[in-house]
């Protein structure tokens, strides 16, 4: 991991789903979830090496796709990507018509 | 319109039943996603940000009003109801699981339809024209040969795995409406010195991270001997492409690098061991695929169109949509028409299941059931009688789809960009949304005239940012949307880059930007006449970065 | 799974022709390694370049291993005196080899065996096939197994002209081909 991160950084492992797509974060409970406030918070280097094994545990059972760490910031109501790819990545298109199709059916 | 044989079918379903299995197998993980990529993209399978991406070609853009409901269905069923024409003339949607996508393959192959090699390193759909056999200029049906270049390419054993993408285009007239200078090979129709027909061609042209402009390879290449020429040009560029560098990798930088005269010497020899052999188009197979494109039974009519002259006179906003969004059709009395995929507001290229059946059925009814998807993300009507219009306009306008911008500022091409992309820097989507408002004003827009916003997300020039009058490219600058404007770039036979003007604004900035370049040129423009792509050529980029960076 | 006593599931590299999974005969020897005093031997371009020039008469059958960048042109005055080419596929996406094997079956008639090595996989081995290719040197162990079960995925009608043996026109169009 690179030098940079520090204990204080918060990082969180996302990944997509192999049979749909979607997009999942691994949870506290090892499970994978689609809410990134479910999502484990990794804080040091060897958190995210627990979590970089847990992602590649589901790659090779055939859950998820290419996991990887992505950064984080705790705001008010949880947890927010540092980067606008990954708060689109957790949000949603920003515009469009697939505003107007909630996806309920897409439960993890 | 093409029909499938029995072949044609079993060709198909035998792939999609491949497909099928690929997808088991590597559900079963008897393949890892790096050897399961390059076969799901063979299909047009991308996995995006949010989801799965199907990517479904529309060979040279031409559907019928029975292909097109079947897209509906599909977006209804699979995907979130709506799907997004692109500007290959594919159809892409953005929400399919990896789990539905053999079944919706089974859908399209009912209405002969597939996604084959909308993507990977391979030979891409095929686009052409989109007024083909319809243009008065038309020197012969480029969907013809279109039609002979996908089935040579498809699955083709040695061009599979190529250094990278492939594209070719065709275009029936030396008018130039399919962007034949931007693709790895472009071919214009024509006719030889005999009489006979061959094809001027073009190739090492393409956008991206270096755009080139694609250089003449040959005058001319007689009909007969099409597949022959492209095989030689594919096979030099499957040797000896670069491999090493992704980035290097297109036709056009081994053409650039070995030197057009050197390419074609090598591409020459390869053709003169090709020719005459087992590759050579018989006249009686062309006449066989062509008799598919034969136009449909035009009825004998006035030139007069009394019907459609006494709407344009009642009604202001007709006559301004006939103005922009009709197009004069070979024959007297028909008319093709364009409709246009960007409301103010809207999402460039986007259509609901709704108006996808709104069309096909305003097809079936008023225009032998074809439509073509044009490369400016919009779709076209190509015969309607012109007396039919203020019908075809109704319907379009309780569709939603009735939008007079042809050509105009509000008719931008935008690739997904970051909103589903995952190669993106940034957001494409919600600038053309912007400028769309911005410029709402349908007297502003004609008060402008002809100008073209291309807006692309990345690198990549999915928006075709490059040839834009405007061009609008995406870029990451720590972290933030930054946005490069470039000037004077056209796509079609006064094809040109565009020029970078500057250095880049942030996403609250670059509308404000693009409002102060048209200003500028509306103001130093010699007359109306001018367009903004003769105005800049004539002056040069000087007045505009004095008008946007101040002195 | 055994065939001819080689397990075929077991790492390492088998050979797989059309039919099932056979003895591979044939020894690769490196640029640095002596010749055997007979027997059937693969060599480099370049080893083959030097041997070509040696006088000696050789009591070896010779095949060339070429690489996904060596131009066919080279070999393509020996051919009659060369029983097997290799062709290689360093990764499954460098198609390179693809055109190699035309270029000899077509154009230069080469009428030996031509087999592919690298990174063969199930999905790859009908465009090979069609290619030219008649054996195909496989190290992927779910390749093996699907070869092993009889599972190759083709899509059985072709739409180009290739000279691969075993396919015949049909229809109308010049183009179409189908396996025999
Ligand atoms: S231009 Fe870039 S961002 Fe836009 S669709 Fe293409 S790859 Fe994606």
């Amino acid at each position: 991991m690179s030098s940079r991160k520090t204990k204080s950084e918060l990082r969180v492992l996302t990944a997509n789903r192999l049979g749909d797509g979607r997009v999942v974060y691994l949870s506290e409970d090892g499970g994978w979830v689609s809410k990134l406030d479910a999502a484990r918070l990794v804080r040091d280097d060897a958190e995210a090496e627990t979590a970089e094994a847990a992602g590649a545990a589901a790659v090779a059972d055939r859950f998820v796709v290419e996991p990887y760490l992505i950064d984080v910031e705790l705001v008010e109501d949880g947890v927010q990507p540092a980067r606008l790819r990954e708060r689109i990545r957790a949000q949603g298109p920003t515009t469009g018509h697939s505003l107007d199709h909630q996806p309920v059916s897409e439960v993890a | 319109m093409y029909r499938y044989d029995e072949f044609d079918r079993a060709f198909v379903e035998a792939r999609v039943a491949q497909f099928a299995d690929q997808v088991r197998r590597r559900q079963a993980g008897e393949l890892t996603e790096e050897e399961f990529k390059p076969l799901r993209l063979m299909n047009g399978v991308y996995l995006q940000l949010h989801a799965y991406m199907l990517r479904i070609a529309i060979p040279y853009g031409t559907l019928s009003s029975r292909q097109m409901r079947t897209l509906a269905h599909i977006a209804r069923t699979y995907d979130r109801g709506y799907g997004h024409f692109t500007t290959r003339q594919n159809l892409q949607f953005n929400w399919p699981r990896l789990e539905d996508i053999p079944e919706v393959l089974k859908e399209l192959a009912s209405v002969e339809m597939h996604a084959i090699q909308t993507s990977g390193n391979c030979i891409r759909n095929v686009t052409a024209d989109h007024f083909a056999g319809a243009a008065a200029d038309e020197v012969a049906d480029p969907r013809i040969y279109a039609e002979i270049v996908r089935q040579w390419s498809s699955l083709h054993p040695e061009f599979s795995f190529l250094p990278r993408k492939f594209k070719v285009a065709v275009t029936g007239a030396a008018t130039d409406r399919a962007a034949i200078r931007t693709h790895d090979i472009g071919m214009e129709i024509r006719r030889g010195d005999d009489g006979g027909l061959g094809f001027r061609v073009f190739v090492g042209g393409g956008q991206g991270r270096t755009p080139m402009m694609a250089h003449e390879i040959n005058p001319f290449v007689a009909e007969r001997y099409l597949l022959a020429y492209l095989e030689a040009i594919l096979r030099v560029y499957n040797r000896w492409g670069r491999r090493d560098n992704k980035y290097k990798a297109r036709i056009k930088i081994l053409v650039h690098e070995r030197g057009i005269e050197s390419f074609r010497t090598e591409v020459e020899e390869e053709f003169a061991a090709l020719r005459d052999g087992a590759l050579d188009l018989p006249a009686d197979e062309r006449e066989r695929i062509a008799a598919y494109f034969v136009p449909p039974e035009f009825e004998t009519l006035p030139v007069e169109a009394g019907r459609l002259s006494r709407a344009i006179a009642a009604n202001r906003e007709f006559g301004d949509w006939i103005e922009r969004n009709m197009h004069p059709h070979r024959m007297p009395g028909y008319a093709s028409v364009t409709i246009s995929l960007k409301p103010v507001g809207g999402v460039p290229g986007d259509a609901t299941a709704e108006q996808m059946e709104a069309v096909a059925d305003i097809a079936e009814r008023y225009a032998f059931s074809e439509i073509r998807v044009s490369h400016e993300q919009n779709l076209v009507l190509p015969h309607v009688r012109k007396n039919d219009l203020p019908e075809i306009y109704g319907r379009l306008q309780e569709a939603g789809l009735a939008t007079g911008n042809v050509g105009l500022i509000t008719d931008i091409i935008a690739c997904p960009g970051l909103d589903y992309c995952a190669l993106a820097n940034a957001r494409s989507i919600p600038i053309a949304q912007q400028l769309s408002e911005r410029f709402a004003d349908p007297a502003r827009q004609r008060e402008v005239g002809d100008l073209a916003i291309k807006i692309s997300g990345c690198i990549n020039a999915c928006g075709h940012h490059h040839v834009g009058h405007i061009g609008i490219l995406g870029v990451d600058r720590k972290g933030e949307e930054f946005y490069q404007i470039t000037l004077g770039g056209s796509p079609a036979e006064d094809a040109a880059i565009g020029e970078i003007v500057g250095k880049g604004f942030s996403a609250g900035e670059v509308v404000d930007a693009v409002e102060t370049i048209v200003d500028t040129y509306v103001a130093l423009r010699q007359s109306p006449d001018e367009s903004f792509l003769g105005a800049y050529r004539r002056v040069g980029e000087a007045p505009f970065k004095e008008a946007l960076y101040g002195g | 799974m055994t065939m001819m006593g080689t397990d075929v599931l077991a790492d390492g590299v088998v050979l797989w022709r059309r039919g099932g999974f056979v003895e591979d005969r044939w020894a690769r020897i490196g640029d640095e390694d002596a010749l055997p005093p007979e027997g059937a031997v693969i060599v480099t371009l370049a080893r083959w370049q030097d041997l070509r020039r040696s006088d000696a008469p050789g009591a070896w059958e010779v095949g060339v291993a070429l690489a996904a960048g060596d131009d066919v042109r080279e070999i393509a005055a020996d051919l009659p005196r060369l029983a097997l080419i290799t062709l290689d596929f360093p990764k499954f996406t460098d198609g390179r080899s693809y055109s190699a094997a035309r270029l000899l079956r077509e154009r230069y008639g080469f009428a030996g065996e031509l087999r592919a090595t690298g990174e063969v996989l199930l999905d790859q081995i009908p465009f090979m096939r069609r290619c030219g290719f008649d054996s195909f040197a496989i190290s992927h162990e779910p390749t093996r197994r699907a070869l092993a079960d009889g599972r190759l995925t083709d899509v059985p009608i072709y739409l180009q002209p290739v000279s691969e043996r075993g396919e015949v026109p049909v229809g109308t169009r010049p183009w179409l081909r189908h396996r025999a």
